[in-house]
């Protein structure tokens, strides 16, 4: 005999309260030992987001429409690693410019930077196409006492990157802003490197960073703060990385 | 004459190329391997990690080309052929200094290709091959592996069995154990234990519960230790806990918080472990420290490895030797210690060491046959990152073979999620699909726990829990 087939298989969980403690994807119910398909979609859904972020493109000319008013040049780059399958498997090559943008920089200037500042999409451009304008409003003007580089974006890149632009335009300190890698639960998560004489060859020792900068993470006022702290420390103490300690609070990662 | 001239183009080999090097010819195109690492690299199927490290085979005919070789040789080379300098390295003295010359006599007259036949015959049964862990190598292991296709991986290691006891029974025939993987992104406690009463409820949690904190500090491993204990005495529950923070952090606490399980992430050579700031002397230090608490019931099996392809590689230390040949190398070390369990950490590292779901599958193969033929509890956190070229589909291949290969224990996140450490894993709800289409059960006293809790029934299935349930209040 047949038992009747009902509109809904679910058996929902008793203790859906406790998700207000966590963000974990907990009390999700069953059917059979499988999730049900409602939160099987909503982690797809997340699953998709973060998958799109990693294959998102630095919006380089929104970018330089929007960098126009702190009045600086501002150069488009490209690292060694010519498309983005290369980037994710050889690190090493996203840690290099390529040899046109390598002469476009030489070529720029003879003069000596207290700061470049640069936009590297790292793994998640669409981090760096949200939130970059916003903290760069911020903090630019906070910067005027030093003299800044030129801006450079630069595509397909690694965070050491910086190393080898800092040292061709002879910045004391280089800022790189790069997207994290994207999460279920963020896909936009903007990471900020701070280097002290950056120099071919540096390991994550020697910078510091701030992590998680995002409006629902980091917020682009605290990150600020934050920034400017480690780079008035750092040029003061003439250092950055494992010896340079956030006592203003603290960092992350 | 003919032989004449044979001796002699040998002798010119042999010049040319010196006498250890390893060679066939394919198409009148000559294949020479100088040593076995390299020998052993350019067998390796193919991954990114070894062509990151400018090892792997330069075209699919090199790569059988090695194979080939590779199959003729003699298991007792790996005993006089060092891959990486006993004097140089601390895991090379160990693999050598505690090789076990009396198992090895059982096959020391195969050559690995032989070898890789006997382990899929009907002669090589789960007793021999017990027998056989301590005269095996784990070069000699790495190397059989990649002869070997994933069927051959899975048949072999299904063959194994290596059980384990703390304050349960871990890998036993037809049983499937989970790690209860409670992680939050600040630590917060109602955030953890929210997690570990889902997962409990779901029937995970009996290889360990274990926490990645998100910060390395004592203070805050002494608090998560204490709660999930609190927790396991108030509920009786028949399992250990560990906190994943850093040995020399739980030497600093072992005295004044209950440790049960001891955790460390280690490697395959001397180089990489101090990368992770540990050494051999430093695990005994701790492993001692453990087992004076006396806190096991059933068994002293206390420590916790983590393992997993491409670490070597990514601190600089991997001796142009292939990341598989490495990850062996980390099973001596685990071995050592007598673990309660060792997790291969597979699909977390990225996509520039495991490029892909192929390649993550086939590595958690490998690494999971290689641990059991050395004699290892091994478990496999079934996982990928976001930038890896993997989803929930290569999950789901990856967790079915594993079971059918009789994988000690896969990890339990809520919704397979974890919200801290920012990567995919296996979920509760995985652990209950794999025991129900392969009729598996959970480690036998916390089985008897869940049946006594009302959340399982003898048949397995999952019992309907009210609000009114004993772990809700």
């Amino acid at each position: 005999m047949l038992s009747n087939i009902s509109k809904n298989s679910i058996q929902p969980d008793a203790w859906h309260s406790l998700k207000a403690f966590t963000a974990a994807r907990i009390a999700l119910g069953k059917t059979g030992t499988a999730i049900p398909l409602k939160e099987i979609l909503d982690f797809k859904l997340a699953f998709a987001h973060a998958r799109d972020a990693v294959y998102s493109l630095l919006d380089t000319q929104q970018l330089s429409t929007e960098l126009e008013i702190f009045n600086l040049p501002v150069y488009s780059l490209q690292s060694n690693a010519d498309s983005r399958p290369i980037y994710l498997q050889r690190p090493d090559l996203g840690r290099q410019l390529n040899n046109e943008s390598k002469n476009k920089l030489q070529d720029s200037s003879n003069e000596q930077f207290d700061i470049v500042i640069i936009l590297a999409d790292g793994l998640s451009a669409e981090a760096v196409n949200k939130n970059v304008f916003s903290i760069l409003q911020l903090l630019m003007p906070a910067l005027q006492q030093y003299a800044i580089a030129p801006i450079v974006m630069v595509q397909n890149a690694r965070v050491a990157i910086g190393d080898e632009i800092g040292s061709i335009l002879k910045a004391k300190l280089s800022l790189i802003f790069i997207g994290e890698r994207p999460g279920l639960s963020s896909s936009d998560s903007l990471g900020a490197y701070l280097t002290f004489n950056p120099t071919i060859g540096l390991t994550d020792e020697s910078r510091n960073c701030i992590s998680n900068i995002r409006p629902e993470g980091l917020q682009y006022d605290l990150a600020t703060e934050k920034i400017l702290y480690l780079i008035q420390e750092s040029m003061r103490l003439q250092l950055s990385g494992v010896r340079l300690k956030d006592n203003a609070g603290s960092i992350e990662n | 004459m003919c032989t004449f001239f044979l001796y002699f183009t040998e002798q010119i080999n042999n010049i040319i190329y010196g006498n250890m090097s390893y060679r066939t010819s394919i198409r009148n195109k000559v294949y020479v391997f100088n040593d076995l690492k390299t020998l052993l690299a350019k067998a390796s199927p193919l991954r990114s990690g070894d062509v990151l490290a400018g090892l792997a085979a330069d075209s699919y005919e090199e790569r059988v080309a090695a194979q080939i070789v590779l199959a003729d040789v003699p298991l007792k080379n790996f005993l006089h052929e060092t891959i990486i300098p006993y004097e140089e390295d601390e895991v090379t003295r160990l693999i050598i200094d505690e090789h076990d010359a009396t198992s090895f006599l059982l096959i020391s007259h195969l050559t690995v290709g032989e070898l890789r036949d006997w382990l899929l015959s009907d002669t090589a049964d789960t007793i021999t091959l017990q027998k056989l862990a301590k005269g095996f190598t784990p070069e000699m292991i790495a190397a059989v592996s990649k002869l070997m296709r994933n069927q051959d991986l899975i048949a072999v290691a299904q063959k194994c069995g290596v059980v384990t006891r703390f304050r349960n029974t871990i890998g036993l025939k037809g049983r499937l154990s989970t790690r209860l993987q409670p992680n939050h992104p600040t630590d917060d406690m109602k955030g953890i234990a929210a997690s570990m009463i889902d997962g409990l409820l779901y029937g995970s949690g009996d290889a360990v519960i274990g926490i990645n904190p998100a910060t390395d500090s004592p203070a805050s491993a002494v608090s998560l230790l204490n709660m999930i204990d609190d927790l396991r005495i108030k509920y009786a529950i028949p399992t250990q806990s560990c906190v994943l923070c850093h040995v020399t952090t739980i030497l600093q606490i072992i005295q004044q918080a209950p440790v049960d399980l001891v955790f460390q992430s280690i490697a395959g050579t001397e180089k990489t472990n101090k990368s992770f700031g540990i050494n051999l002397s430093m695990l005994k230090e701790a492993h001692e420290a453990a087992l004076s608490l006396q806190r096991g019931t059933i068994g002293n099996n206390i420590m916790y490895f983590e393992t997993g392809q491409g670490s070597s590689l990514s601190a600089n230390a991997n001796y142009n030797v292939d990341q598989q040949t490495l990850e062996a190398r980390a099973y001596a070390v685990a071995r050592k210690f007598n673990p309660m369990l060792v997790n291969t950490v597979v699909g977390f590292i990225g996509p520039e060491y495991l490029f892909d779901g192929k390649q993550i599958i086939r590595a958690a193969l490998e690494d999971h046959f290689c641990g059991k033929l050395l004699g290892l509890p091994m478990g496999v956190d079934i996982c990928y990152t976001n930038h890896a070229e993997a989803d929930q589909d290569d999950m789901d291949n990856l967790l079915t073979l594993l079971g059918v290969a009789g994988c000690n224990f896969i990890m339990g996140v809520p919704g397979a999620d974890d919200i801290m450490l920012n990567y995919q894993s296996t979920s509760f709800h995985d652990a209950l699909y794999l025991r129900k289409v392969l009729n598996k059960k959970p480690s036998p006293e916390f089985e008897a726990w869940l049946f006594k809790q009302n959340i399982m029934d003898e048949h397995g299935n999952q019992l309907p829990i009210q609000s009114s349930h004993l772990l809700l209040q």
